[in-house]
């Protein structure tokens, strides 16, 4: 059923955006229309205001559903799948540009030659200061000086028009012409002509937009597909023929022969100057090398003429036009349904970037909690929730402690002289309290959630036992409070995290440290909450209950417990939230399963779906409980606020 | 049933920086079985602190308070105890509130459940059994107090307060039922009150209590609980003699006020 509703993801995808849209405008309108109706509205401040509301809970969920599937791409992916197709080929087209749209001030704010004259200029000019700290004689100080300004000449040298050579001007006007006709190309309506039949069966081989993980179906598909693709292999042959072109004229290799000459002299001076501080050779040595790493920048002769680019530069803006055009609703598309990104083509494959990315679509989510739900699937081999069919046995064994057997009288029995060993009483109790028995299978819940959950639960039940009567004693006693109040609150308000690396080597990765990690949290908060119910109690409520002839237990045990419920309760509630949010930072660190285990390796593999799987199956846990306990406490404890 | 003595009872406070406040000051007087006394004095004057004692919440510094021939060292079941507000449970029923001294002292169930249903019937609340109390009226809720205390059978019952948070129409009928209790069951009552028609019309015996150090100032004997069982309270309170008193015993007070505003 599922691959059915996955074939027509993108129809049911389209439904659910339209409807949430429609959800939204009518709640708002609906919100409007009882605003004007009730009659509590009509004074600022009145909390009543405040009560019903369920259509505007409505609205905050649509609106939630709406921003994920807008920003996860998946309603652009619902309304036009072929969209990412097509635009992974203007996306080739780009990144074949983009060497040469670099060395233009398009996006950036200077031309390339610009910045690097600058960049150079400002090392020059540092390693000129330099000179002065170096110990140099006056003479040695003059070279070094001359040897930067020898430098500055032959940068100077190359912006000027007049050192430019015949043959670099004619490899600019040969790009610009490529550039021109490309341009030209890209306008004609039969470019590049009918694809051929291997660029067909290309098409046909393409998977579906979200099929495999955030990969976007790579060949062409479409005649504007085609006119892309093609573009953008002509394109990356002209940008790589412009990043071969050097300003290279006779002048400046001149210059640069002389200054590689200097630069040697330059190392000889620093390397032999006996008598010299150790710590100074080394300056000497670091002045040099930066003076042949800015030389040999330079040699790369990438900075040209000021003015000697302006036609590249004027074609390729017409190129981008030409582009822009082209791609005709597209452009549209990519900016208004697909935000916070776009799609990028890599060396071999186009991906989603930006939140299309790091958000995954809810359809893909939803699919990837059905795959992993599926308890012979799981995760990591292990189902998320399922039950399993387990031996009676083990449950006494849980339940029974071994020493049990030890207590029997007798010995346990050995082995004779044939091997054969001969149970007696005293092993047959053994076998029982260590569940070694045949046994009939009772089913019992297992999976990630099922583990994380039940290490919570553990935590919190040990939490309860020893934190309420401390916490109620703590409360009625100046000993115990006094006695017990610097333990409790040196070790609360240290983050349970703090804790984790110390609690996980003293009782390993197992179930023990996480739970008594646990127990830390949730003893705390009960410690303190009984506590304060208990010093909360009327002091009319025990003196009544005095003067009706309790004792001292029954007190303690009919009036001032009853007494504090309301708070223990509410503590009980913040412990189960403090709980998780540490179990799961806990399961991170170490552990083998988990909710918190699976996010782990989820977050190493970057499968950001596994990761929003795991986000809300904890969201909705959290709400779970939290309803489960409001349910508790309006039952349990009718009277709170009331007495 | 027995007397209540006090014998030269005083209480001394400590308060921060040295200072002491003899809240009581050698107090002495006997309450008969079956007296119905109301104690009244201005705030401060050690009311509280003499029923507490009483109550044996509290020990006094030197002195002695007995019933019968026994000292009081503590709280006990003898004493029965009605407070202002707020002491009830509020986490069980009305009867499981009433019940709750004969539970403690394990009683048979069935037999205070009867106990129970003719308490309930005496104070007027038959059929609100299962009720919460925290859906009670304050009227109602101060029923149940006094219920709660008369079951256990106290030789002593100690007032404090009892209907002070109560509107004044829900106030004259729980003194007629106080009146009414009384005259049945023949308890010794001590009740505490700030209102003077209250402590008139309810009390046989009457304190004005003075404060710094705290003193019975003034004793009466009352002729008006007697007939206040038998007669409209309304009434009783439109006698002449009623009004005079009362004007007399409010200028003793209004008299002692000024003279701690003096002091202040």
């Amino acid at each position: 059923m599922f691959d059915f509703l996955f074939e027509y993801r993108g129809v049911i995808v389209g439904t659910i955006f339209v409807a949430l849209i429609a959800a939204v405008i009518w709640a708002f309108f609906y919100g409007r229309k009882l605003i004007r109706t009730e009659k509590n509205d009509a004074v600022f401040g009145n909390p009543a205001r405040a009560l019903g509301g369920w259509h505007w809970v409505i609205t905050g969920v649509s609106a939630i559903l709406i921003v994920w599937l807008y920003f996860s791409w998946d309603a652009a992916r619902a309304f036009h799948p072929k969209a990412a197709n097509e635009l992974c080929q203007v996306a080739k087209l780009s990144s074949a540009v983009n060497p040469i749209r670099s060395t233009f001030p398009l996006e950036k704010e200077f031309l390339k030659g610009t910045s690097l004259l600058v960049r150079e200029n400002a090392q020059l000019s540092e390693l000129e200061e330099r000179v002065e700290r170096l110990g140099f004689s006056e003479t040695e100080k003059a070279k070094a000086k001359e040897t930067i300004d020898l430098m500055r000449a032959a940068i100077t040298g190359m912006t000027s028009p007049e050192y430019l050579d015949a043959e670099t001007s004619s490899q600019f006007k040969s790009i610009e012409a490529r550039i021109d006709d490309l341009t030209a190309k890209l306008a004609d309506e039969n470019y590049p002509g009918e694809p051929t039949t291997e660029q067909v069966a290309a098409a046909e081989k393409n998977a579906r937009w979200g099929d495999s993980g955030n990969e976007i179906p790579n060949a062409p598909a479409s005649p504007r597909g085609y006119k892309f693709d093609a573009a953008a292999k002509e394109m990356k042959s002209i940008a790589s023929d412009f990043s071969k072109i050097r300003n290279k004229n006779e002048n400046f290799l001149a210059q640069i022969e002389k200054l590689k000459a200097q630069i040697a002299s330059l190392d000889e001076l620093a390397q032999a100057s006996p008598g010299v501080d150790e710590l100074l050779v080394q300056n000497r040595a670091d002045f040099v090398k930066g003076l042949t790493r800015v030389l040999r920048r330079v040699d790369d002769g990438n900075i040209f003429p000021p003015d000697a680019l302006n036609n590249v530069q004027a074609a390729l803006v017409k190129l981008d036009d030409e582009q822009k055009s082209q791609q005709g609703g597209l452009r549209f598309y990519d900016t208004f349904m697909m935000p916070g990104g776009q799609i990028t083509s890599g060396s071999s494959s186009c991906s989603e970037q930006g939140s299309g990315r790091w958000l995954p679509k809810p359809s893909d989510t939803l699919r990837t909690f059905a795959r992993i739900s599926n308890p012979e699937i799981g995760y990591k081999g292990y189902p998320l929730l399922w039950y399993k069919m387990k031996p009676f046995g083990e449950m006494v064994d849980f339940v029974l402690p071994d020493f049990i057997s030890s207590l029997v009288p007798g010995k346990f029995p050995r082995h004779d002289e044939n091997g054969i060993v001969t149970p007696n009483f005293k092993s047959k109790v053994h076998d029982i309290v260590t569940g070694n028995f045949e046994s009939f299978k009772v089913p019992m819940p297992s999976g990630h959630v099922w583990d994380s959950l039940l290490r919570v639960l553990a935590g919190l039940f040990f939490g309860i036992i020893l934190g309420v009567p401390l916490g109620l004693f703590m409360g009625l006693s100046r000993f115990s409070k006094g006695f017990f109040d610097p333990m409790i609150e040196l070790y609360r308000p240290v983050p349970p995290l703090a804790w984790a690396p110390l609690i996980l080597t003293i009782f390993g990765i197992g179930d023990d440290g996480k739970i008594f990690l646990l127990f830390m949290v949730a003893f705390a908060i009960m410690v303190i909450s009984a506590r304060t119910g208990a010093t909360g109690t009327h002091l009319s409520k025990i003196h009544a209950a005095h003067s009706l002839g309790a004792t001292n237990r029954q007190i303690l045990r009919k009036v001032i417990l009853p007494n504090s419920l309301p708070e223990i309760l509410t503590g009980i509630r913040i412990a189960i939230g403090v709980c998780w949010g540490t179990l799961v930072a806990a399961e991170m660190l170490a552990g083998t399963t988990g909710i918190g285990f699976v996010e782990n390796v989820a977050r190493k593999q970057s499968d950001y779906e596994i990761i929003w799987t795991t986000i809300i199956i904890l969201g909705l846990l959290g709400l779970l409980f939290d309803l489960m306990m409001r349910w508790i406490i309006d039952k349990v404890i009718p009277w709170r606020g009331k007495g | 049933m027995s007397d209540l003595v006090a014998k030269d009872l005083s209480m001394v406070f400590d308060v921060g920086s040295g200072g002491q406040v003899h809240a009581l000051n050698n107090i002495n007087f006997t309450l008969k079985s079956g007296e119905l006394l109301s104690v009244l004095g201005p705030s401060g004057c050690g009311k509280t602190t003499l029923l507490n004692i009483i109550a044996g919440f509290n020990h006094p510094t030197s002195g002695g308070v007995y019933l019968g021939d026994e000292e009081i060292k503590g709280p006990g079941v003898n004493r029965g105890m009605v407070f202002q507000q707020g002491a009830l449970f509020e986490w069980l029923t009305v009867s499981e509130n009433v019940d709750f001294g004969l539970r403690m002292k394990g009683t048979d169930p069935k037999k205070s459940r009867k106990m129970v249903d003719e308490w309930l019937d005496i104070v007027g609340l038959a059929g609100f059994g299962d009720v919460p109390t925290y859906q009670l009226s304050g009227g109602m809720q101060q029923r149940i107090a006094l219920a709660r205390c008369l079951i256990n059978d106290p030789d002593l019952i100690l007032m404090d307060e009892p209907l002070g948070a109560l509107d004044a129409l829900t106030r004259e009928k729980m003194q007629s039922l106080v009146l009414k209790i009384w005259k049945e069951t023949g308890k010794t009552i001590m009740i505490i009150t700030h209102s003077v028609e209250e402590a008139l019309l309810l009390g046989e015996r009457l304190f004005v209590m003075a404060p710094r150090p705290g003193r019975i100032h003034k004793e009466y004997n009352l002729p008006f609980a007697d007939r206040g069982v038998t007669e409209d309270t309304r009434d009783i309170k439109n006698g002449d003699d009623f009004i005079h008193t009362r004007e007399e015993i409010l200028t003793m007070i209004w008299d002692m006020e000024e003279e701690i505003m003096g002091q202040v």
